[in-house]
């Protein structure tokens, strides 16, 4: 049973989290992941760790309201227990110094290069920060994130804060100005990881993309996370999450993420249902933010 | 005439017709197929105490008994069998736990007729006696009657044993350790223990109540188990032995990743590992969504792949799912090869699996992103390979369509990389499996590191993994008691 601490209101179903998990906190690093399940009857999701404090025994994680166990999740309050917590999972982001670093987040991505753009700066990168999201009010982080690297880049598609545009825009531009860029980290929806890794491909730019394929066990013993790269079967669950974004089939795994559309929709709409259709979006930020 | 029953005669040539197995196998009672492939209760119902008294009574005690040759974990089977015939039923139960912790889960998933049985001398010349229906009705007579064997266990030691994986060698391994006076402390990765037994065997073969029986036995022993804890990421060996004080460690985590055919099409929707398909299911309840989160999408046609317990599980698993209408099973030999246990096989034909013998998909075909069908090769069979089975080879020119929705493969898995990763000194060998230095106690490379299972041999089955897990037991206690072996 791991207690949440601290439950903090974002952004519009966007929460952070607060975790008494102190044996994974002495060993997570930046990239790894964590699967949850949050009762008997819950599935098992895997969640980007954001931070870990080994001396607090805390884990820090972003949760976006989506599917049926993240809404549940935001309607739990502090004090409050998650059944079982597993990790950390997967490879560690590789942090060393590369010279510049292009980290881009696209959306809830935002909370998953926060940590790698700080280790990245710890380590002695010129890290630069290019954060997208669709209005103003999802750009989250950014606060930590201008503390922790040397430019923040923002592009919202309305225009509402930053360029209009996408992040692939400002990325673009940076390539065009012929700005020294030794490494590109991109993480968030698959759309824009694919445009990411095309822009920089004909360019030579080594890029990292993490994937979220779905997961069960987060060992390599289901199998189900396989995804194609460089025309390999690759686990994301020990092989990465991270690998070449110039290699990764995007396409197979686009498909793959939609094998079980509508029994996710099934179950959202029961949960919404079940719990008395009072606790639309909208209105969770205003009950429990 | 009175008490003709009873006369020395009678009981003289009830006693020559046992010898001459005159007296059949005792047929246990099933859940009949067309009932079962709907549900996922026990196929088995299991002997009635009269039942099993009657089959015991054809053993005919052998002074030197061969089905104990036959059990890889050395029940002693003749004195177990004696106390059923007499009716002494919790005595069996004492006999069978002396060195076999799991004996309701062995009960019913050993291949016995490979075993104990197949060594039987009254199935020389008629039926073996159903040693494993017999232990499985001791093991659920003791449980079901809430009479639990008094545990005794050595005195403490004061050492400390880490157990990576509540597979069975881990449960097996920690049965022994605990019984010797250690402390024993077993690491799961998953959320619930018991391996393959929780998340791989289905409850219609193993049912779940039964193994969280045998797991409370093994809490009663002393034993702590930590779920959630993945050894390698969470901590390495090194912080096992020399932060944490364990004075042995063994290792025990299983088969690893799955193995897939190198086909194209395997990434397409409707395609699983026989792993993930049974983790849903058994370990997730994806049958029972949307109560449970955990969902498998709702197929009518399951076509799996291989021919080992696992594809049979698999299959019939997949039977049971309330829009199942077909399951094919396609393997590359004939029935004769199948690796799988001949009840298993039995039952699944009885229960409607579609069998199609020598045929190898070459490749899956998809529809929208979704499977549609596979396409095989026809096989023969010719000359025996390094297994001793007849090696299939491609018939040219024969390639053929089965139209299915889904398809689960079951091809067995490679090894799991996460411990040889994270640790210094443990040597594994061009597939990845941990190499034993000492094989007759599991000794790794590693002082004080023993393995066993299928992460040293590859994928094997439930009894040989407990067999590694208790011999490896006897070299951990001999090493940390400092003992001449």
């Amino acid at each position: 049973m791991f207690e949440i601490l601290k439950k903090t209101y974002l952004a519009p179903q966007v929460f952070k989290y607060l975790l008494h998990a102190p044996d994974i906190a002495q060993k997570a690093l930046p990239g790894q992941f964590v699967i949850i399940r949050l009762d008997e009857t819950g599935e098992r999701i895997p969640i980007t760790i954001s931070d870990s404090d080994p001396t607090q025994g805390t884990l820090t994680f972003y949760v976006q309201a989506v599917g049926k166990t993240s809404l549940e999740m935001s309607l739990m309050k502090i004090g409050d227990f998650i059944l079982d917590i597993v990790g950390p999972l997967g490879n560690p982001t590789e942090i060393k110094r590369f010279g510049t670093v292009v980290v881009i987040g696209g959306g809830f991505g935002i909370a998953a290069i926060h940590p790698i753009a700080r280790a990245l700066t710890h380590a002695g990168n010129k890290t630069i920060a290019i954060l997208g999201a669709r209005t103003r009010e999802l750009v989250i982080l950014e606060k930590e994130l201008r503390s922790t690297s040397a430019e923040v880049h923002i592009a919202t598609n309305d225009g509402s804060y930053g360029t209009q545009g996408l992040v692939t825009d400002v990325l673009k531009t940076m390539i065009e100005k012929k700005e020294p860029i030794d490494r590109v980290i991109a993480i968030g929806p698959l759309i824009m990881m694919k445009a990411v890794a095309d822009l920089t491909r004909p360019c030579n730019i080594p890029t990292l993309v993490s994937l979220n394929p779905i997961m069960i066990d987060g060992t390599g013993m289901c199998g189900a996370c396989r995804v194609t790269v460089d025309g390999k079967m690759k686990f994301a669950c020990v092989d990465g999450p991270e690998f070449d974004g110039h290699s990764v089939d995007f396409e197979g795994l686009l498909n793959r993420l939609k094998t079980y559309l509508p029994e996710e929709a099934e179950a959202k709409e029961k949960y919404l249902k079940d719990t008395g259709g009072k606790c639309r979006i909208a209105t969770i930020a205003q009950i429990y933010g | 005439m009175p008490d003709r029953d009873n006369s020395p005669n009678i009981r003289l040539k009830m006693k020559k017709d046992l010898h001459q197995n005159k007296v059949p196998r005792t047929p246990v009672p099933e859940q009949n197929p067309e009932e079962r492939r709907k549900n996922f209760h026990e196929v088995s119902l299991g002997y009635t105490p009269a039942m099993a008294q009657l089959e015991a009574s054809r053993c005919i005690q052998c002074k030197k008994p061969k089905c104990m040759i036959g059990c890889p974990v050395r029940v002693n089977i003749p004195e177990f069998i004696k106390k059923v015939a007499e009716g002494d039923f919790f005595a069996a139960a004492r006999i069978i736990k002396e060195t076999n912790a799991l004996p309701a889960v062995t009960g019913r998933v050993c291949p016995q007729e490979d075993q104990c049985e197949k060594h039987c001398v009254i199935g020389i010349k008629g039926e073996p006696l159903a040693i494993g229906k017999l232990e499985r009705f001791v093991a659920d007579y003791e449980r079901l009657h809430q009479k639990e064997t008094a545990i005794e266990t050595d005195p403490p030691t004061g050492k400390k044993i880490a157990i990576i994986g509540a597979g069975p060698a881990g449960l097996a391994a920690a049965g022994d350790l605990a019984k010797w006076g250690h402390e024993v402390v077993i690491f799961e990765a998953l959320h619930k223990p018991g391996g393959v037994l929780f998340y791989g065997i289905p409850e219609f073969r193993l049912p779940k109540e039964i193994l969280e029986a045998e797991l409370d036995y093994l809490k009663r022993l002393g034993i702590e188990i930590k779920v959630n804890y993945v050894i390698g990421k969470i901590k390495t060996l090194d912080e096992l032995m020399e932060r944490d004080g364990f004075n042995a460690i063994f290792i025990g985590t299983g088969a690893g990743l799955p193995y897939f055919l190198g086909i194209s099409g395997e990434n397409l929707n409707g395609v699983y590992s026989a792993n993930e398909f049974l983790t849903r299911i058994n370990l997730m309840h994806a049958w029972e969504f949307p109560v449970f989160d955990t969902p498998i999408h709702h197929h009518k046609t399951f076509a799996v792949i291989g021919g080992g317990n696992t594809a049979l599980d698999a299959a019939r698993t997949a039977l049971r799912l309330p829009t199942t209408e077909k399951v094919l099973l396609v393997y590359r030999r004939s029935r004769e090869e199948l690796p799988a246990r001949l009840e298993e096989i039995e039952h699944a034909e009885a229960e409607g699996i579609e069998f199609h013998y020598l045929a190898n998909p070459i490749e899956i075909k998809g529809a929208n992103g979704w499977v549609s069908e596979i396409i095989c090769q026809k096989m023969q069979l010719g000359e025996p390979d390094a297994s001793g089975r007849r090696r299939p080879q491609p018939v040219a020119n024969s390639a053929f369509a089965l139209k299915t929705d889904a398809v689960i493969i079951a091809l067995g898995s490679g090894v799991n990389p996460l411990i040889a990763k994270s640790s210094t000194g443990l040597k594994t060998d061009s597939h990845g499996h941990i190499e034993l230095v000492d094989p007759s106690i599991n000794l790794t490379s590693r002082p004080g590191v023993f393995a066993g299972g299928d992460i040293v041999t590859g994928a094997a089955t439930v009894i040989s993994a407990m067999e590694a897990g208790k011999k490896a037991a006897e070299g951990i206690h001999h090493y940390v008691m400092n003992l001449e072996l």
